[in-house]
């Protein structure tokens, strides 16, 4: 495969410089070079995901540098499934925004590539600083996004969304100095030896460090307390943007699940699974929050916020129990509430525009265009989202619950778990009674700017549905290729052979 | 020499953190900026100090300064540095939309229009 792993991250940035430079005045065009390689993207890390679910991982050193001196690229199955995962995501989310969206600011689609090469960059990097880098690049674009087609509200957010970022991007590079300072190296393969024969004198600043880290990664998945900046972000960003964010909070979580299995994992020493004691707690109250945020919702698109930080604590109690089941089973929550939460934001605008002057608060309107089928595809979206069958959510969450069965923390898993899932159907039922069943009495008129209702959003929404039923119907498959990554993630002498040859396993001591 | 830097950097965050959790935008973009620094300067002491040796690691030089973290430190202060001019921009945008330089959007103790909407 060698050469094709470095692509997810060379075509779009080759496409958003085309597009910036060669079709800035043309819309059609800048959709059609758009849409082009977010397909091209998905056939070859479509491609990159079935080698990889057949092969050990493989590495591509960029510009020949050996390891670890140069920087890698990593294929292996977690990081071609999430490559995968979001160039799926990406072109729900360039359908979607193709109608109109795009035409409400300027550069869109070059900084809707740009943010595909952050993300896939940071899920394909070996590299504990060009992680960093990658975050940048994806942070840099999903600013200039977030204020699309601006707005006083939105500007607010963005400003706090901008201040939090930048703060922890500062807090990344204090991580990484750390790291850097005991160890000598950034290449995560190569950490995961030197930190497994840390001195036992530099051993409280590789901690400290590691849990800098982990600081800086639970901000980007939004878990509890580091939480505060999402609903405002994702509820008033522009709805493509907030539904193509869905896959940014994965990128945390991403990261949690790469450098505190492979780095600070089993093989650590003293350091051995370092972020287990933080995670699991602190996930199970941002469930809470999260279910309780989306009953106390005013608005829908906060609704759709809450619910997000809601999924992200269910999926990071399953990585948190740092189990090949719990992981196995995250990654399905992790696949199901990615499309979820993008089908919710995509729907919760088609609403939102077919409501006119009564917008997004939950308060009964007049009924609006289309309200019986946007209705479906809400109720669909919303059983996903709150676990209930027969949709991916609920297989998910069995998942979760069955991979905490045997711990001692089943009783705290199983009762939030269980509780907050009741929690959201209340905050999702009481939200879809408002919008579509109580409209039906009320008088009056909708006034809206714009009565022309283009088929693409409603066909990119209805996609992220039917990923979801996907992940239904080819849940067996899916659970096998899962299955694998948790166990190549135990067996990190894998990823370190991938890297670094042989010679430097007999180091690693296995 | 480890006392002037090591206080330094401490000053350095002191100073950027308690800017940062100011109401207005403009403290909070020094802050940002004061932080910044602190960390340019805590990665460049993490490759130790030494002074007057060359970045250069091959045969009979046993003195040097290791290179990779003054590598490191140039990607960060570009990086910190282009998005201090994102964050004035933004600022500015934002007192121009909004009418005010609060992070909040608002003055202190004054609800905003947009306040009970949340």
């Amino acid at each position: 495969m060698g050469d094709w792993i470095v692509v997810p991250i060379v075509l779009p940035a080759v496409v958003a410089a085309l597009i910036v430079l060669a079709v800035r005045h043309d819309i059609v065009l800048q959709r059609i070079f758009s849409i082009t390689s977010t397909l091209a993207l998905v056939a070859i890390s479509l491609v990159l995901m079935i080698f990889a679910s057949t092969n050990a991982p493989e590495m591509y050193a960029l510009s020949d540098w050996p390891a670890p001196f140069g920087i890698v690229l990593v294929l292996d199955r977690l990081s071609a499934m999430m490559v995968f995962l979001t160039s799926v995501l990406g072109l729900g989310v360039v359908l979607y925004s193709s109608s109109e969206w795009d035409k409400r600011g300027k550069h869109f689609h070059a900084l809707f590539q740009f943010q595909l090469m952050g993300v896939n960059g940071a899920f394909l990097t070996g590299d504990v600083f060009n992680l960093f880098v990658f975050f940048e690049v994806l942070l840099i674009a999903s600013y200039g996004l977030m204020l699309h087609g601006a707005g006083a509200e939105r500007l607010k957010a963005g400003m706090q969304y901008v201040v939090v970022n930048l703060t922890g991007s500062s807090l990344f590079l204090v991580g990484v100095g750390m790291i850097y300072s005991v160890t000598g190296t950034l290449n995560m393969a190569d950490l995961a030896i030197q930190v497994a024969n840390i001195a036992p004198g530099d051993a409280a600043i590789l901690r400290a460090g590691g849990l800098i880290l982990l600081l800086v990664f639970c901000v980007k998945a939004a878990l509890v307390p580091i939480h505060f900046w999402l609903p405002g972000t994702y509820a008033n960003a522009p709805a493509p943007v907030a539904a193509l964010f869905a896959i940014m909070t994965k990128v945390g979580a991403y990261s949690v699940l790469r450098v505190y299995t492979l780095v600070f994992g089993g093989t650590a020493g003293d350091m051995a699974w370092l972020a287990e004691p933080f995670i699991l707690p602190a996930a199970l109250i941002t469930v809470t929050v999260g279910m309780v945020g989306v009953v106390a919702a005013k608005r829908l698109n906060s609704l759709v916020a809450f619910s997000v930080i809601g999924s992200m604590g269910t999926l990071l109690t399953a990585i948190g129990l740092f189990t090949p089941e719990g992981i196995s089973a995250g990654l399905y929550y992790l696949l199901h509430s990615t499309f979820s939460a993008a089908a919710l934001f995509l729907i919760a605008d088609l609403v939102v525009s077919r409501r006119g002057q009564y917008g997004d608060s939950l308060h009964t309107a007049p009924v609006f265009h289309q309200s019986g089928f946007l209705a479906v595809l809400f109720f669909i979206g919303a059983i996903g989202m709150a676990g209930m069958p027969p949709i991916s959510g609920f297989i998910g969450k069995l998942q979760i619950l069955n991979a905490a069965r045997d711990g001692d923390t089943m009783i705290w898993v199983w009762s939030v778990i269980l509780v907050t899932s009741l929690i959201c159907i209340i905050g999702f039922g009481r939200a879809g009674s408002v919008l579509f069943w109580k409209s039906a009495s009320v008088q009056g008129e909708i006034v809206v700017e714009d009565a022309n209702w283009p088929v693409l959003p409603i066909v990119a929404a209805c996609g992220m549905l039917g990923c979801m039923i996907a992940l239904t119907v080819f849940a067996g498959p899916i659970s096998a290729y899962l299955n694998g990554v948790a166990d190549q993630l135990f067996d990190t002498s894998q990823y370190i052979r991938a890297v670094l040859g042989d010679g430097a396993l007999a180091q690693f001591g296995q | 020499m480890e006392f002037l830097v090591a206080s330094s950097i401490g000053l350095l965050t002191t100073c950027g953190t308690y800017l940062l959790l100011r109401g207005r935008t403009f403290p909070v973009v020094v802050g940002l900026a004061l932080l910044s620094y602190a960390v340019n300067v805590f990665l460049f002491a993490m490759g130790r100090l030494t002074i007057n040796m060359p970045p250069i690691l091959r045969e009979g030089v046993t003195e040097y300064t290791d290179p990779l973290p003054q590598a490191l430190v140039l990607t960060a202060i570009v990086i910190s540095f282009g998005m201090t001019a994102l964050i004035v921009v933004l600022s500015i945008r934002a007192f121009l939309e909004i009418g005010n330089d609060h992070v909040d959007g608002r003055p202190v103790g004054e609800p905003s229009e947009a306040g009970d909407k949340n």
